[in-house]
């Protein structure tokens, strides 16, 4: 850890003044001098490990007035960035109508995480690819671009089997952005030219030729909060790890459903663990829409979801993995009382 | 899940709450880095990047110009410091390769260079700016990288003595009915301990005092103080609390001679608290190992053969061997016997104990291989290790002290409800769950080493206890009080103990599950002589020394004032009579049939340990029976572990809450070793990939959601006077079997390599 200033931000405009950078506009968001500081579960430990080096801190919680709400106003979900992740899990209207934000946080991280990370910070979590953590590794696309890929022919078991490159196969390992672009949530931008809002799934960047390049957040810019449009009480998030708690997903799946008399209306599914970014199987769904669920049409989703799916040395077993997640998942949520 | 205090049965100590802690709730507990030290500077090493090779050079411009540094010491300018033997070989340290000697790597993660600065966190700063270049020779990972050599243990450590065998193994196992020939494979393991390796070194003049977590105060002092070439009277260290150890903190590592000649060179306190990674390869680790046991029985099931072939992995400089045979060649009756144990060595850093070193890995193969040998037979595991119990052991027929396999399986049996079990695999389920039970025996060595004591007895009846014991978790501050509250018959809270300090008489290293026997049998001792000047004092005519005597060794029956029952002893009058404030007594005591150096080494820093299969003409172990259920998904493959059952008879229990937690801990540990634990190394560069216990799994709460332990009552006045046979390392032997056996149970699948992750399961 290198030494850094720190600052306070009294309300939004102070913030995005104390971000405004001067760095080149091709610099990574990763990479720019300065940092907003939410939960710090992320950004104190990469700091730590040398990983991330900023000279300066944003501190934004004095913002939680204004950005931390959990708001389920006419039929429709909005969270603000500041919310912690234990508040949100915890809320009984978002458990009862959104079961499956609510359990993607909860089966996040730690009680203790939980109640210091916020949801904004969440979704800028990084990979925990070992090679990417630890700086006394040389070959690091992401922290050192042009580098090399320590992890493509190494310990690989984490890394992800869906949107790899040739560059980068770290594995993007939140669990609520799945939730989020399972349910087609529009994630909320504040920067100086003002607010904006776009779609969640088109907030992350598939590693491609530039892995250091993980979202289209530019330096400068804050994310305020989340929208969901409708309910999903018919949701289930389901993870599966090495052990019962604390501890990222091998494979998870986000999966939402509207029935109408057992026929699928609409599906959502995502998944997690098993790919760069939070990972949204259309294909899937696709095979799902006015179809009644039985074991035979759950493997078919789950081998559409997995079709393009690359396994390397340590990780293939994901693949198999992921389509028995994916399965059981749409199971679960089928059986759901409402 | 059994109660935190076990009520005490026959020849069981009360469970008494634990000395230690309040002080550890309220975070007084005072661990090595908390001890304030006068303007300290701060260490923080640089660590090779590569496994082997050079440093070709450093470039220190921009960790120098970082405010607050004050000095970087790499090999060009460190001190010389004087090379040290291997713990394993007969001296103090964990690895002979001396960092900061030359420039050349020998394995991952080496010390290459120590920053000193005005603060910790200056000193992280600049220690991430040190720039080094290498030149990188390819270097050898492990068993199946290239440029391994390998060679039979025996005649390369001085702590592995033989080749256990006996009869005709190659006959044997020809003419028997029913066999079984398999691989087995466990990983690497890091102790990683909560309490991080610090060390903080102080001068006074020619007189250094080390704050540093140990499991041996004596050996750490003495073995500074050869490496830097000085008096090993004017090194002192100090440790009232160590924060886990495990073995990691057994033998001298190389940073403490480095920070104590830092620290006289600064001319001021030096402190160092290494980092999570940094541990992982500046002490020592469990290496990976290899097995492969044949067994042949009658289709009685009589073992008729038995072989063991282990090969484990050790550092290019170092022999070291855990050498597991030496067990797993006595532990059932069989006629004929063979084995082999191989060291094979990588360029890596050099392995050393682990909780239980040779039993964890070994006892894995073997009761892995004894469950595929009941499932050949068709024969309830628990009956294949009845039909081979035996009471004396195979390779030289030494009687086995005491011996309650069968009866803690039958205890352990009952609890677990395994007459529940439906013995074909696969047969048993709950919904989405298969299910499987499995147990495996359980042993460990009875040790014990000379130890020295001083007690002190007030007229009021308060008494200090001093000893350079460890109090690493075990509950040795309580089992301490506990034996000299027994002993001189006074109430627990009279009692006050100092441990942790090279300062005190020498206790012998907290490893080998060693440290209640001899701390407690020299403590026992010593308060007899406390007993004795009192008696003398107001008995003097009579039988006194004999009489005194015969208390030693009666540790089980709570000892009042009474000399011996009949006569009651005022503690106040014989005072009066000796016409003294305290009366206080210092004492060696050494096992029966310790070698004649043993009190000379003892002061040395080298504990002579006695025991297990080198136990004169006997042969002394502690044993259980592990039972575990395991669950396994059948849509996501996800292995859990419900429960987990053992029964354990160790002879006398100081104390059955300490015991229990203990045991319970060792049963976690070993489930997390047969499902959870494994260092990963890349096999191109030799290096760990996990080096933090993000990655390194270990069980969280969730995990662990019911652990039995029944403690049986066992007595056996052979072992030592205090009757006690270590069970720190009793719990975690058998678990990794248990676990593959249950799994078996479940599945259907045999497992042979840990640990066992989903992606090993084909169900
Ligand atoms: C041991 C451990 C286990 C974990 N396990 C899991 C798990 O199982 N599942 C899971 O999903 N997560 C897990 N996490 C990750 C954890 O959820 C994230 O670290 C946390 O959510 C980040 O939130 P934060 O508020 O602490 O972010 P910070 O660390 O404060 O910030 C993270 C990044 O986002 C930026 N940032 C933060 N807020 C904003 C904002 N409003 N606008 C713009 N930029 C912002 C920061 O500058 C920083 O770069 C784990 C973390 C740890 C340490
Ligand atoms: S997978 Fe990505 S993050 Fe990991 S080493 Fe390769 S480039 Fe770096």
């Amino acid at each position: 850890m290198r030494s850094f200033s720190y600052q306070r931000a009294s309300d939004p405009q102070a913030a995005l003044q104390a971000l405004a950078v001067t760095a080149a506009a091709t610099t990574p968001l990763t990479e720019a001098s300065s940092q907003p500081l939410a939960g710090g579960t992320t950004l104190i430990d990469l700091m730590k490990l040398d990983v991330m080096r900023p000279e300066r801190l944003v501190d934004i919680n004095p913002l939680a007035g204004n950005w931390a709400q959990v708001d389920l106003d006419g039929g429709n979900l909005k969270l603000g960035a500041l919310a912690h992740m234990s508040q949100v899990a915890g809320h009984a209207e978002v458990r009862q109508n959104y079961p499956v934000i609510a359990d993607s946080l909860k089966l996040a991280a730690s009680p203790q995480l939980r109640n210091m990370a916020t949801l904004g910070g969440n979704v800028l979590q990084r990979t925990r690819c070992s090679y990417f953590r630890d700086v006394s590794y040389a070959e690091c696309n992401k922290r050192n671009p042009g580098s090399g890929c320590a992890a493509m022919d190494g310990f690989n078991r984490m890394h992800a089997v869906l949107g790899t490159s040739h560059q980068c196969i770290a594995t993007y390992p939140g669990d609520f952005a799945q939730a989020l672009i399972a349910l087609d949530a529009a994630i909320e931008i504040t920067s100086k030219s003002g607010p904006r809002s776009m779609s969640f799934a088109e907030f992350h960047r598939a590693p491609g030729d530039t892995p250091a390049i993980e979202t289209v957040l530019a330096p400068g810019e804050l994310i305020s909060g989340f929208a969901i449009d409708g309910r999903w009480p018919r949701s289930v998030y389901l993870k599966v790890r090495d052990r019962q708690s604390y501890e990222f997903a091998l494979a998870s799946a986000a999966v939402a459903l509207d029935l109408q008399n057992g026929v699928i209306n609409d599906a959502r599914l995502a998944l997690g663990g098993v790919a760069t970014v939070p990972w949204r199987a259309r294909e899937a769904e696709a095979v799902l829409k006015g179809q009644k669920l039985d074991d035979a049409l759950a493997e078919r989703a789950a081998d559409a979801a997995f079709a393009d799916a690359r396994g390397r040395q340590h990780n293939a077993f994901k693949i198999a993995l992921g389509k028995r997640v994916v399965a059981h998942a749409l199971k679960k949520a089928i059986a759901m009382e409402i | 899940m059994s109660t935190a205090a076990p009520e005490p049965k026959a020849n069981m100590g009360q469970p008494i709450p634990r000395y230690d802690a309040v002080a550890k709730v309220t975070g007084r507990a005072e661990y090595a880095a908390d001890v304030p030290l006068a303007n300290p500077a701060y260490a923080y090493l640089v660590t090779s990047a590569i496994a082997k090779g050079r440093v070709d050079s450093f470039d220190l411009d921009e960790a120098r110009r970082v405010r607050g540094v004050i000095d970087i010491i790499t090999h060009e300018n460190m001190v010389k410091l004087k090379d040290a033997k291997l713990f394993s070989n007969g001296g103090y340290m964990s690895t002979t390769v001396q960092p900061l000697k030359s420039a050349d790597i020998a394995h991952d993660g080496q010390i290459i260079a120590v920053v000193l600065a005005e603060s910790f966190e200056a000193a992280r700063d600049a220690a991430h700016r040190v720039k080094v270049s290498y030149s990188t020779m390819p270097p050898t990972a492990s068993f199946d990288s290239q440029g391994t050599t390998a060679a039979g243990a025996k005649g390369q450590l001085a702590q592995f003595k033989e080749d256990p065998e006996v009869g005709d193994f190659a006959k044997g196992f020809d003419s028997a009915e029913v066999k079984v020939s398999a691989e087995y494979e466990t990983p690497t393991q890091h102790h990683n301990p909560m309490e991080l390796f610090a060390t903080s070194c102080a001068w006074n003049g020619d007189q250094l005092t080390i704050y540093e977590p140990s499991q041996y105060v004596y050996g750490l002092k003495n073995g500074v103080a050869e490496q830097l070439g000085v008096d090993a009277d004017k090194v002192r260290v100090i440790n009232a609390y160590v924060g886990g150890a495990f073995g990691s903190k057994g033998s001298v590592t190389p940073r403490t001679a480095i920070i104590a000649s830092l620290a006289r060179r600064l001319n001021r306190p030096v402190k160092l608290v290494a980092t999570r990674d940094q541990g992982f390869t500046i002490a020592t680790y469990r290496a990976e190992t290899r097995h492969q046991v044949k067994l042949g029985a009658g289709r009685d099931g009589k073992l008729l053969a038995l072989r063991h072939d282990g090969h484990e992995i050790s550092s290019r400089p170092d022999p070291y061997a855990v050498g597991g045979t030496k067990t797993t060649t006595r532990l059932y009756a069989c006629p004929n016997v063979a084995s082999m144990v191989s060291i094979v060595r990588a360029d890596r850093n050099t392995p050393g104990f682990m909780r239980s070193p040779p039993e964890v890995p070994y006892l894995f193969a073997l009761e892995s291989a004894m469950d595929e040998l009941a499932i050949e037979l068709n024969m309830d595991p628990i009956e294949l290790r009845r039909i081979n119990d035996t009471t004396t052991e195979p390779i030289k027929g030494k009687p086995y002290t005491s011996r309650s396999l069968m009866a803690c399986f039958d205890e352990a049996a009952k609890a677990f409800d395994w007459s529940k079990r439906n013995p074909t695999p696969r047969s048993m389920s709950d919904g989405d769950w298969l299910i499987g039970y499995g147990c495996a025996t359980t042993c460990y060595p009875t040790q014990m080493a000379p130890a020295a004591a001083r007690v002190r007895l007030q007229r009021d009846g308060r008494v200090r206890v001093q000893i350079a014991g460890h109090e690493i978790g075990n509950g040795a501050y309580t089992v301490i009080a506990q034996a000299a509250a027994e002993r001189l018959g006074v109430p627990i809270e009279n009692v006050s103990v100092m441990i942790g300090d090279s300062d005190l008489p020498p206790a012998p290293v907290a490893g080998g599950s060693n440290s209640t026997a001899s701390t407690c049998s020299a403590v026992m001792k010593v308060c007899d002589q406390v007993r004795q000047r009192l008696l003398k004092a107001v008995m003097p005519e009579e039988g006194v020394i004999n009489r005194a005597k015969e208390t030693v060794g009666v540790g089980r029956t709570p000892v009042t004032d009474a000399a011996h029952g009949d006569q009651a002893l005022d503690r106040e009058k014989a005072f009066d009579a000796l016409g003294v404030g305290v009366v206080e007594e210092y004492g060696e005591w050494k096992p029966e049939g310790a070698p004649l150096d043993s009190f000379h080494a003892m002061y040395a820093g080298h504990a002579r340990l006695i025991g297990g299969p080198e136990f004169g003409d006997k042969i002394a172990y502690a044993f259980g029976a592990e039972f575990v259920e395991v669950r396994i998904n059948r849509n996501t493959r996800e292995i859990r572990v419900p429960r987990l059952v053992g029964a354990f008879a160790c002879g006398h229990i100081m104390n059955p809450r300490t015991a229990r937690s203990q045991l319970m801990g060792g049963l976690i540990w070993g489930m997390s070793s047969a499902l959870l634990e494994a260092t990963e190394i890349d096999p191109r560069n030799a290096r760990y990939v996990n080096d933090n216990l993000a990655d390194y799994l270990v069980p969280v709460n969730a995990d662990v959601p019911s652990v039995e332990v029944i403690l049986l009552s066992e007595q056996d006045d052979q072992v030592n006077p205090a009757g006690v046979k270590g069970l720190g390392e009793l719990g975690n032997v058998g678990t990794n079997a248990a676990v593959c056996n249950a799994i078996f149970h479940a599945t259907g699948q045999r497992i042979r390599k840990l640990p066992v992750r989903l992606e090993k399961l084909e169900i």
